[in-house]
């Protein structure tokens, strides 16, 4: 069964559509890229399939129920749906740590010393545990990124749904931040990742969807889209971003 | 070869300072500057010795004499003492600072709030501050020690002078503190919230550990300021008869016709004052140089 699944999803801005009949569905332990030009609706994807904005028309489906049921608790659902931003986010107030500790404190509502290993454990993956005390300002951007893919891991999520989480960092911090990525894809983690990086999306995904407008114009396998291209829209996307 | 290289270069003592000006530079900052707050200090004072009215004034409002009597009080002609007059005002502004933290963050993250469920709370909070930053203190105080026990309404309208001074200083001050608070929670980047919520945390739980604590580190210092006003303004509840360092102050000038004792009081004031204003200039250069810091 599909984990994540989005129904003919219609969102608009006022009067302004910004996803046009979206429909894509991911299953267990496969990654899908999103790919498209700036203000072509990934974010606002992103964000509705986490219901973060709410949705005009069509179905978010988690693991097959739906989350247009009045009865489903948006809180419950983005336990379950992780998101990293383009801008990390972490919160400057708590240390490296904190921020870990955070969502399996107070949304998951877990005691302390319990969730405390644990996220030290995440921390050391990361080649971060000595840094467990210092305040994200310390760190480098590709060390915060990290950080906020461990942050939203430590929610042991069904999917994570990352938006251009290296298009802030400094190009020598990307790679790090794209390995982290690599691992956890090969380790079977289920990703809906919005992402510039061509080569990067070709190694990891197993689907590609192209999105212009607020329209999916073509998807496939990486080969499909970057190797063979059928709308003269990818390929005129694809031109433009060599 | 470095040598020869050098001595060909322009000299660089050509940017030095002259000699004798270089011995005085180290120390130059620090010199003028006394000698320039000693000269100033020095022309203000003056003016009470040459003006026409000088040696009057001296004596009416600088008399040690009459500032220490004033400072201790002295019961046998009925004069009350300025110096625990100043401990009522310690007490009021105390209380009402609490308070006013309480009820301000109350009223603010009412009016943030988005919530249905809220919106009455948010209209009446938005109407509140109109309200209340609206009218004077003095008249609040007024309408508070004189309309709450004109209503004989029990303990209501039976309390001494300085609980009415208390209501009325939170009810101003809570709507002033309130705007304080509500311009932090909206200086917190929106990220933040996108970031809390997406790890599911609720709208109170975000509010409580995520936006709360940086905007209140943020409006400190504004705080700050209110309270200061806040201790200054302790001064009006002379108006309901409350026995506090002004009213005692009023009391003395009244009776030995020397106004040294208000020069008491304002002295006073300044010593709880002071500190407080010093350490929030010192806050707020301290963000300040953070900022930056941060932002080369
Ligand atoms: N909160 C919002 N209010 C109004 N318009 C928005 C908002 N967020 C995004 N948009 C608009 O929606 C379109 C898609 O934006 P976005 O999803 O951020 O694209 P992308 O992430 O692909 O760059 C853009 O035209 C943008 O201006
Ligand atoms: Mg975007």
């Amino acid at each position: 069964m599909s984990v994540l699944e989005l129904r003919h999803v219609e969102k608009r801005f006022g009067e302004h559509p910004v996803l046009r009949d979206v429909s894509l569905t991911l299953e267990a332990h496969r990654v899908a890229c999103l790919i498209g030009a700036s203000g072509s609706g990934k974010s606002t994807l992103l964000r509705c399939a986490n219901l973060l904005e709410p949705i005009d028309a069509g179905d978010v489906l988690l693991h097959g129920q739906s989350l247009s049921d009045p009865r489903v608790d948006p809180n419950l659902v983005r336990r379950e749906i992780a998101m990293v931003f383009q801008s990390f986010n972490l919160f400057p107030h708590l240390s490296v740590l904190d921020n870990v500790l955070l969502g399996p404190r107070y949304a998951l509502g877990r005691d302390r010393a319990e969730a405390e290993s644990e996220a030290r454990t995440l921390l050391a993956r990361i080649g971060l545990e000595s840094r467990a005390g210092d305040y994200p300002d310390r760190l480098s951007g590709g060390q915060q990124q990290r950080v906020a893919i461990v942050r939203s891991l430590a929610m042991r999520p069904s999917v994570l749904l990352l938006d251009e989480v290296t298009s802030a960092l400094d190009p020598t911090l990307v790679g790090e931040v794209l390995d982290l990525l690599r691992d956890l894809a090969t380790a079977g983690t289920t990703m809906l990742i919005a992402t510039h990086e061509m080569a990067f999306a070709r190694d990891v995904a197993s689907e590609v969807l192209f999105l212009e407008e607020g329209v999916i114009v073509e998807r496939g396998t990486p080969a499909q889209i970057f190797d063979d291209p059928q709308e003269p829209a990818t390929r005129a996307f694809l031109r433009r971003t060599e | 070869m470095t040598d020869s290289s050098e001595g060909t270069g322009p000299d660089p003592a050509r940017l030095y300072l002259p000699r004798r000006k270089v011995a005085f530079a180290g120390r130059r900052g620090t010199a003028v500057s006394a000698v320039s707050s000693v000269a100033v200090i020095a022309l203000l004072v003056s003016v009470f010795f040459w003006a026409p009215g000088g040696a009057n004034v001296r004596a009416t409002f600088f008399s040690f004499h009459d500032m220490w009597v004033a400072f201790r009080g002295d019961p046998s002609k009925g004069l009350l003492s300025v110096g625990s007059g100043l401990i009522t005002n310690i007490w009021m502004f105390l209380l009402s600072e609490v308070l006013v933290l309480a009820i301000g963050l109350l009223i603010a993250v009412a009016r943030v709030s988005r919530s249905p469920v809220l919106a009455p709370f948010r209209v009446l909070a938005t109407l509140y501050t109109d309200v209340f930053r609206g009218i004077p203190i003095l008249l609040v105080v007024y309408i508070i020690g004189f309309g709450l026990p004109a209503l004989s309404l029990g303990a209501i309208s039976s309390q001494s002078p300085a609980v009415y001074g208390v209501t009325a200083l939170t009810i101003s001050y809570s709507a002033y503190v309130a705007e304080v608070y509500r311009a932090g929670i909206n200086s917190v980047p929106h990220g933040q919230i996108l970031a809390a919520r997406s790890l599911g945390l609720t709208y109170a739980a975000t509010m409580r550990r995520v936006v709360l604590p940086q905007a209140v580190r943020t409006v400190i210092p504004p705080l700050l300021n209110d309270f200061i006003s806040m201790q200054k303004d302790t001064a009006l509840v002379s108006t309901l008869g409350a026995i506090e360092a002004t009213r005692a102050a009023q009391i003395y000038s009244s009776t030995v016709f020397n106004f040294s004792s208000y020069v008491v009081a304002a002295l006073l004031f300044l010593v709880l004052t002071v500190p407080l204003t010093r350490y929030t200039d010192h806050l707020i250069a301290r963000d300040r140089s953070r900022r930056l810091a941060g932002a080369s």
